[in-house]
């Protein structure tokens, strides 16, 4: 008899966790709440380190999901309503009323990006050239970043760290793939405008992992981004239009003005907003330091939350790069596929 | 500029204010620079808007200002401000009104102290009955003076016998909104508007016709930070912060500025006659200054009281040019007359500060 599993969330980690767990022959529901499977992927462009089209990743993923649709059935924009336990397994009740009896839950439910408006004094939403990362990316898949009046930006500034490493909103925790991103964009803006000036405001420079302290280089070598140690305090308009930014460079210990044509804020993650009703429902913990769940523990069940036959998978157990959802999810199918079968 | 999104940043930060019976507490320098302001505050409240505010003689310093050079003690700041509070209790007043930016924020930081940390509220309760016998509540509402006059801008605006629109050209006129530091930078959520955009000055300004002037360096200090201008030698840092902001505030092309601080106004009036002198530099039209007002000023020229009762000839920066351009009439020859009719004195005018006499 084949076991069931479902899983909440139908971005890249439900996905490939789903595809995973349907390889070793079990029926899988993914219950999405929108209308589409992909998440915050299927709004990206390009992906660092070597600029794979984000689209690619995701249709190979949708084609894997489309395959195996005699063991994957998506369930679109539906919730969790409420989960009872049985005697071996779970009973769930969605938002649309289908009930689903099921021997493990995966929780997928990824993350969200920081609201860059809650950085008030940089300005998001009140001058009409400063952008987020996500904003920029939509703007990349056209092939055409332009200020607010049409003109190509002379000066664009990538702020690292907004809504990341920073107590004023309750988010000390590092968001991971902001820098790597803002390199990748800072050369990809480059690419598209070589006269533009760009300029990399920074706290540390996390180039972990594999490529992308390349990245890094080449950004200055072939691209001549500037890269300055400092962290925005406030942005104006100026009367031209312009965005004066106020900074410090702490290598050079003085404070600085830059005007700009454009900034882009690096807006890390949170917790999604689901976060805290899922773990009443699932009986599940949430980490009071960073709002994301909580693992069983971070080396052997890294998989597992704190309530049997419930696991976790990708960002929604803290910040992660795309790889590193995608290797998580496949952990997590393991690790539910040894707990059904022990 | 998106004013929508800034209006959405202004709806998390809005705080209660009560529209009436107030307890009032004047500034210490305030009293000294713009002696009219507060008089006029009072005058419109209780004779205009028909209000129940009371003040006794009895209230002294809140000890904000050496509380901020670091020569008095917090203890003994609590224990002032329980007094004050005290007054309050025995008048029979429960909101709290200010009229000094510094007393404001000391008043919030304490309460917050205290709501924090209870024993320290019983501390200061237990010394304030030994030293004095009195015993004390905290408000229930402590609002700044400017509060209470934003909350009370479109009954001001009802009332009004002139605007903020330049009667030649029909336009608004263009005013610099300059908040007091201690007004939401270190408690955002008490002020009205929040740190970074407050409205408290912008919403008056909005509704009595005028236009607000959002410049690049709009929420940097006026130049009155205390270590700035209280220790002799930092004096420059003082000029220097000013200079920084009018030449900011330059490209805007302001009319006027409104202020909400005691400091605020004097250090953007008096350094601009420094600037002039030491550089030959003016920051408004045809060689003149920018004239800085407060708050209550303002409402007094909305509201039609002439000019020289509002005290406007203290300024360093003549009023006329705004007058003028609002349509206010006044009489050149009464701007250095006394209450009594008898010659105040002319104060000697810097030749490249025109339009002060």
């Amino acid at each position: 008899m084949e076991d069931t599993i479902v899983i909440l969330g139908g971005g890249p980690a439900g996905m490939e966790a789903a595809l995973s767990l349907a390889g070793r022959g079990h029926k899988v529901y993914i219950v999405e709440k929108t209308g589409s499977l992909g998440g915050h992927l299927s709004r990206w462009d390009r992906l660092f380190p070597q600029q794979e089209p984000a689209q690619d990743i995701l249709e190979e993923l949708l084609n894997g999901i489309r395959k195996a649709d005699d063991k994957i059935e998506v369930i679109y924009n539906a919730q969790v309503q409420s989960v009872k336990r049985r005697m071996r397994g779970l009973e769930v009740m969605l938002s649309n009323q289908q009930l689903l009896l099921v021997d493990a839950l995966l929780v997928c439910c990824g993350f969200e990006l920081f609201r860059a408006e809650r950085k008030e004094e940089y300005g998001y939403g009140i001058y009409e050239n400063v952008l987020t990362s996500a904003d920029l990316e939509d703007r990349f898949k056209n092939r055409k970043v332009l200020c607010s009046d049409g003109r190509v930006p002379e000066r664009v500034a990538f702020v690292h760290c907004v809504g990341s490493r920073d107590e004023k909103v309750d988010h000390t925790y590092c968001s991971k793939v902001c820098c790597v991103t803002a390199v990748k964009q800072a050369c990809e803006i480059k690419e598209l405008y070589p006269q533009t000036e760009v300029f990399n405001l920074y706290m540390d420079l996390r180039m972990f992992d594999r490529y992308f302290e390349q990245m890094y280089h080449k950004a200055q070598s072939q691209y001549g981004v500037h890269f300055v140690r400092g962290r925005l305090s406030e942005v104006s308009e100026t009367a031209d239009g312009k965005l004066q930014i106020k900074t410090e460079d702490t290598l050079l210990g003085r404070p600085m003005k830059l005007t700009v044509d454009m900034l882009v804020l690096m807006t890390g993650m949170q917790a999604c907003a689901q976060t805290g009703e899922l773990s009443e429902k699932l009986d599940i913990k949430v980490s009071p330091s960073d709002h994301f769940f909580e693992t069983k523990d971070l080396f052997l069940k890294g998989n597992y939350a704190h309530a049997k036959g419930v696991f976790l998978a990708g960002a929604c157990t803290g910040p992660k790069s795309l790889p590193d959802t995608l290797q998580d999810a496949r952990s997590a199918a393991e690790s539910i596929h040894r707990y059904l079968t022990d | 500029m998106n004013w929508e999104a800034k209006k959405l940043i202004w709806k998390d930060y809005q705080k209660e204010i009560p529209d009436d019976r107030y307890f009032y507490v004047r500034s210490c320098i305030r009293q000294n620079f713009w002696p009219a302001s507060e008089h006029h505050f009072l005058k419109i409240m209780r004779e205009d808007l028909g209000k129940d505010v009371y003040e006794t003689e009895h209230h002294t310093t809140c000890g904000g200002i050496g509380y901020h050079c670091d020569i008095v003690k917090v203890e003994t700041v609590m224990a002032i401000v329980a007094r004050q509070f005290a007054l309050m209790t025995e008048a029979g007043y429960k909101n709290y009104a200010v009229s000094c930016i510094t007393s404001f924020g000391l008043y919030t930081e304490i309460i917050h102290t205290w709501q924090t940390f209870p024993e320290i509220l019983e501390r200061t309760r237990r010394q304030l009955k030994e030293a004095t016998g009195r015993e004390f509540e905290i408000p229930e509402h402590v609002a700044h003076a400017s509060d209470i006059i934003y909350k009370l801008r479109h009954e001001i605006a009802a009332k009004a016998k002139y605007r903020l629109v330049n009667q030649k050209t029909g336009k608004p006129l263009k005013v610099v909104e300059h908040i007091g530091c201690h007004y939401a930078k270190m408690f955002p959520h008490k002020g009205v508007g929040g740190a970074e955009y407050p409205y408290v000055l912008a919403g008056m300004v909005e509704a009595w016709g005028g236009e607000v002037v959002d410049y690049p360096e709009r929420r940097h200090c006026c130049g009155f930070g205390f270590r700035q201008y209280f220790v002799k030698a930092n004096r420059g840092y003082s000029l220097s912060n000013t200079h920084k902001k009018f030449e900011s505030m330059e490209a805007f092309k302001p009319d006027m500025i409104i202020t909400n601080c005691p400091g605020c106004p004097y250090f953007l009036d008096r350094w601009q006659y420094v600037i002039a002198e030491s550089e030959g530099k003016t920051y408004g039209e045809n060689g003149q200054g920018i004239p800085v007002f407060t708050y209550e000023e303002v409402a007094g020229l909305v509201m039609g009281y002439d000019p020289w009762d509002l005290g406007l000839q203290v300024h360093q920066i003549g009023p006329e040019s705004v007058l003028d351009k609002m349509g206010i009439p006044y009489d050149p020859q009464a701007k250095y007359k006394g209450l009594d009719g008898k010659d105040i004195g002319k104060p000697e005018f810097p030749q490249n500060i025109m339009g002060c006499c």
